[in-house]
């Protein structure tokens, strides 16, 4: 066999085993929504969504029955609402104006500084925003709380936020800021109505994908928010959301069953977001 | 006259609101720092700074309060070190499928999309699936008897920062210029020879940014950690011991501990922090210097 066809065979190689180890890579993901899919589907019923979590003694029984596990996941539901909720409505505003300050300011010592800061908070390790929190919110406030599980997640949002919002600004044309500011238009107005509307779909998008990122959350909310066994609407108690009631399900040999419904659930919930942003994104794409 | 003198000044207040948003972000990073510290001085100041990474008692027996970080620096390094080895082979081809080979086709954004998804399925979902489909099959493999431990976290923390290794190297080898590539195939490399020794050379220090900023996401990972790796306070000797890491000793512990054991795992929570935003910044610098050329 001369060079050259060696070397066309070595070439074939490399391409057919960067499409093999790149079809590989699908696995996982296909393992991990079938068997999700496939052992929390039988559980879901109407009053998965409307009960609280049963405690044990309830699902021992049901179980010693062989019935189904009564109850559902509806206190975890609606702390993880009241907790995005929260959230979202702190780290959304403060994480887009300063994103657009980053954009607006860019090439100064200080946006660096505070870029590199954002970095740091992004890569920060989401356990320890939750120790941090709770001698924060948690020590002062002498219990945990849903306030306390929403501080967590804000400093975990806030980057994402300031991120998307900057490199979405970033793509717009200085044109249109020019345009705004010649007719007159105040700082304020132009960057209001003309800038943040320009970027919307791509801020949306960032939006949607810290969202995402946040609801699956589980390791800064059992230091914060505790959880809680019962429909909890007082943010200033302890509440629980969906993935903390995987976790306790997870620990807790009697409620086994209730595990893969509960992650099916959340599954769906954060998939969705992230498609969603897909798609939003692929739709009002910066021109 | 109403209008001209109303106008600045609400400008004014705007623009102050866009730094002061600034400003409180370095302000939470501030006292996020300030606060670590704070707490884990007692532990610093009980066992000392260098004796207390390097020690590697645990032991919260009441009268013989011993801590020390070494076993968990030790599982962490040892964890995100196989993550690392063990996605390479899966993020570099998914990287070079995307950015190269069917770069812009419809094949590639089906390939992004399940990446992505891969990135958003929570690290709890992460850890139940390891849990109850992959530790069986080590076991079967007779690779350890319990099927937890090192090696187990360590194949789906790598699962997890694939997604992120390859989205980020894929963005760097498209952005080598096709007049490179063409002068190579004009000479009569190959495709594989192009990968070699023009695209590899061309972004290697963008596609190793793109590894660093992955072990930073590996080094802080917790709750699929915390399921897999068998949660024992000793320095793991081989592989497929089980151990503990940084992040899953805090969440194992951190519930139940008071005094010098909470200001033990504040002190671990401080390392741990250094060691990601070290590791991130170390990052972004590599990945700014990779995008200037």
């Amino acid at each position: 066999m001369d060079t050259t066809t060696f070397r066309i065979i070595k070439s074939r190689c490399l391409h057919y085993a960067i499409v093999f180890f790149s079809a590989l890579t699908a696995v996982p993901l296909v393992a991990i929504l079938g068997k999700v899919a496939v052992e929390g589907f039988h559980n879901i019923s109407f009053q998965f969504f409307t009960q609280p979590e049963p405690t044990s003694y309830q699902a021992l029984i049901a179980n010693s029955q062989g019935t189904s596990i009564p109850g559902g996941i509806a206190n975890g539901l609606v702390g993880t609402l009241l907790m995005l909720l929260m959230s979202s409505a702190i780290a959304i505003p403060l994480g887009i104006f300063c994103g657009t300050y980053l954009a607006e300011k860019r090439g100064t010592v200080y946006t660096r500084i505070v870029s590199y800061i954002t970095d740091v908070l992004q890569g920060t390790p989401s356990i320890i925003l939750g120790v941090i929190v709770y001698a924060w919110v948690v020590v002062p406030m002498k219990g945990y709380s849903a306030i306390a599980g929403s501080v967590a997640l804000i400093i975990m949002m806030l980057p994402l936020i300031i991120r998307s919002t900057e490199e979405s600004l970033k793509m717009l044309p200085s044109s249109l800021k020019e345009a705004s500011l010649a007719l007159g238009g105040s700082y304020d107005r132009m960057v209001i109505r003309v800038l943040i509307p320009s970027a919307f779909g791509q801020i949306f998008t960032g939006v949607l994908l810290a969202i995402s990122r946040i609801a699956g959350e589980t390791a800064p909310i059992t230091f914060t928010a505790l959880g809680s066994a019962i429909i909890q609407w007082d943010v200033t108690q302890p509440m629980s959301n969906v993935p903390l009631l995987i976790w306790q399900f997870y620990n807790n040999p009697a409620l086994q069953s209730m595990l893969w419904s509960a992650s099916l659930v959340l599954l769906a919930f954060v998939l969705a977001l992230n498609i969603s942003s897909k798609l939003i994104s692929r739709k009002w794409k910066i021109q | 006259m109403n209008i001209h003198s109303a106008l600045p000044s609400r400008d004014k207040i705007f623009r102050n609101l866009l730094f002061v948003s600034s400003v409180i972000i370095l302000l939470v990073c501030a006292s996020m720092i300030l606060s670590l510290v704070t707490d884990s001085i007692s532990a610093f100041g009980e066992f000392g700074f260098f004796r207390f990474i390097f020690s590697s008692e645990w032991s919260y027996q009441e009268g013989n309060e011993h801590y020390g970080a070494l076993p968990f620096i030790v599982g962490t390094l040892l964890t995100t070190t196989l993550a690392l080895l063990f996605c390479i082979p899966f993020s570099l081809p998914v990287a070079l499928f995307v950015g190269e080979y069917y770069k812009g086709r419809r094949i590639t954004s089906f390939l992004s999309t399940i990446t992505d998804l891969l990135a958003g399925i929570p690290s709890v979902i992460f850890g139940l699936w390891g849990f109850y489909v992959l530790r069986p099959i080590v076991v079967n493999l007779g690779l350890s008897e319990q099927g937890s431990g090192i090696l187990t976290a360590s194949f789906v923390l790598a699962i997890m920062i694939v997604p992120y290794a390859a989205s980020l190297s894929a963005e760097f080898i498209k952005m080598v210029p096709a007049e490179l590539k063409e002068a190579a195939y004009s000479m009569g490399a190959t495709r594989g020879e192009v990968v070699r020794h023009v695209i590899f050379p061309y972004c290697g220090s963008g596609i190793f940014s793109a590894f660093i900023l992955a072990i930073g996401r590996a080094l802080g990972e917790t709750m699929t950690v915390t399921m897999l790796i068998g949660n024992t306070n000793q320095i793991p000797l081989s592989i497929t011991d089980t151990g503990n890491t940084m992040a899953s000793i805090i969440c194992n512990q951190f519930g139940e501990a008071n005094g010098l054991r909470l200001s033990s795992l504040y002190a671990i929570a401080l390392i741990l922090f250094a060691l990601t935003a070290v590791i991130n910044i170390i990052g972004k610098i590599l990945i700014k210097r990779a995008q200037i050329k």
